[in-house]
């Protein structure tokens, strides 16, 4: 079964990361296949490269970088939502006229159409916020 | 269709809410703070076991386990963990996430 997941919450201050990276590794497990991750709201805010937690702490954002390198997964960040808090990748940084980029491996910038085009080529769309 | 109630209901009113809208048949699956609503002999329930006819209720594991709840659920309610939840959206052809 194909599924897309939305996660709107940034990681550490609330759950809705963990819980969506857990529930993604169970259903690829189980043989699913992850179509895409969108990541809207504060959820953007997985998606820096800068994020330094304690070694002794989870790397939420390495986390999602290395299971998508594993299993080619789609990690798209609302560009929009990217911009207000920025979240930028090397065309974004430079059509902004920013001085640096943050995304990490393995996202990608795009727009909302990507979240829709996910519900409508999944099976199911599961939703994990605050 | 599939519901997830991921705030304690002592917190945020959304599991009232939850399963008011539910309809017969569907689920409810308790994941993060919603755990909260699986306790046995809270103020709320009473109201989870009254619904308890119309809707088969679940709660995450690993989440009851990790507020220290284990052994305080309510007879009724359906331990899973993340692959029961994976199932639990593979069964229902729709995910409805209360937030």
């Amino acid at each position: 079964m194909k599924f897309t997941i939305q996660i709107n919450e940034g990681p550490y201050t609330h759950q809705a990361s963990d819980t969506a990276y857990n529930f993604a590794t169970a259903a690829l497990a189980a043989g699913h296949e992850i179509y895409r991750v969108f990541f809207y709201h504060d959820g953007v805010n997985n998606a820096t490269r800068l994020s330094t937690p304690p070694q002794d702490d989870r790397n939420v954002i390495n986390r999602w970088s290395d299971l998508a390198a594993k299993h080619n997964l789609d990690l798209v960040v609302c560009v929009a939502a990217a911009q207000r808090r920025g979240i930028a990748d090397a065309d974004e940084a430079k059509r902004n006229g920013k001085n640096a980029d943050n995304i990490a491996p393995g996202f990608r910038i795009s727009g909302l159409g990507q979240l829709i085009e996910g519900g409508i080529q999944s099976d199911r769309l599961v939703v994990f916020g605050d | 269709m599939l519901h997830t109630v991921n705030k304690s209901p002592f917190q945020k009113n959304t599991f009232e809410s939850c399963i008011k809208h539910a309809a017969k048949g569907s689920a409810v699956l308790l994941i993060e703070d919603g755990v909260y609503a699986a306790l046995k002999d809270s103020a709320v329930s009473a109201k989870v076991q009254q619904a308890m006819g119309d809707i088969t209720f679940y709660a995450l594991e690993p989440d009851v386990n990790a507020r220290g709840l284990k052994g305080k659920v309510m007879d009724g309610i359906n331990l899973v963990d993340y692959a029961g939840f994976v199932d639990l959206t593979v069964k229902f052809d729709r995910v409805q996430s209360w937030l």
